[in-house]
């Protein structure tokens, strides 16, 4: 009953609920895409290498 | 001591590795302040008096709305000593800030509007507040779009840095906005030489928010800037070594 209670947040739910739900995503993509883009990064350095390694043997 | 951290600590390579470093320690403080800002905001904070429950998106909204200031200062003066010294990484600090201030000045006018709709009966309304931080808004999109638009990225970096410097003056209008015209928006109620007209139980979880947000910038700065290098760098040997060691 406590959890309802406090999820009714006083009859604000709608209110307080999707301001912390958009917080929240718009702060996981944020964080998450960079973490992501180093790692496509990389990958893509490490095949341009192994490629001009070829080209130059 | 301190300036021959910061010679070292503008030198890329010694930059990545330090910031790969320093993250999972930022991200575990940033976690655990987040945690006990939002039990001590959602859970501990007695509902308000007038406003009920609905005012516990002070926790999202003012920390947002703080960060979307912050990062625009931060911006400026990272992209002017980038201008004057031509210190690639401040110029790098300075464009891999936009984006996230871009995030935070979206918070603070939306998280605003859903606190607006109970409280003042309107998604929004045109006052000096509320416009003036959706031209923080577009500020920030216009720094993003014209760095973006330049191919030549230290002449971008230029050109965004007098962008971001000329829209300084919005900043002193977005603080006193409520002061200097009759708005619809609350006065300060932390962020003035008096003291804090806000409950300590209401008071705390807002600071400890603040700090929480203040991490969060600090790692997606970090994780932005290490891409940022990398992408610039490609060429170097630190990278080339870098890619060939995993």
């Amino acid at each position: 009953m406590k959890l309802a209670e406090f999820l009714h947040m006083g009859g604000y739910a709608f209110y307080v609920w999707s301001s912390y739900g958009i917080a929240l995503l718009v702060m996981v993509v944020n964080l998450v895409k960079p973490i992501i883009y180093r790692r496509q990064l990389i990958a893509k350095f490490a095949r341009r290498q192994k490629r001009v390694g070829r080209h130059s043997q | 001591m301190i300036t021959q951290f910061f010679h070292r600590l503008s030198s890329p390579p010694y930059y990545y590795r330090f910031a790969g470093k320093c993250l999972p320690w930022l991200t575990l403080l940033c976690v655990v302040s987040l945690l006990a800002g939002l039990y001590g905001g959602l859970v501990l904070a007695p509902a308000d008096y007038q406003q009920g429950d609905s005012f516990r998106i002070i926790y999202v909204h003012v920390p947002s709305a703080w960060m979307s200031l912050f990062i625009y200062m931060v911006m400026a003066i990272s992209g002017g000593i980038g201008l004057v010294w031509r210190i690639k990484l401040s110029e790098i600090v300075a464009i891999c800030s936009a984006p996230i201030g871009a995030a935070f000045t979206f918070l603070a006018l939306v998280t605003g509007s859903l606190w607006g709709k109970p409280m003042w009966g309107t998604w929004w309304v045109w006052d000096a507040r509320l416009t003036s931080e959706l031209i923080l808004l577009f500020l920030y999109l216009g720094v993003i779009a014209l760095y973006s638009a330049i191919d030549d990225k230290r002449v971008a970096a230029r050109a965004t840095s007098i962008l971001a410097l000329v829209g300084v003056v919005n900043i002193p209008i977005i603080h006193y906005s409520v002061e200097w015209w009759n708005t619809l928006h609350q006065g300060a109620t932390v962020t003035k030489f008096d003291k804090p007209s806000i409950h300590i139980d209401m008071l705390w979880p807002l600071l400890v928010m603040a700090v929480a947000f203040k991490l969060y910038y600090l790692i997606v700065l970090l994780l932005r800037t290490r891409c940022e290098l990398l992408v610039r760098e490609v060429n170097s040997k630190w990278v080339n070594e870098l890619v060939k060691s995993r």
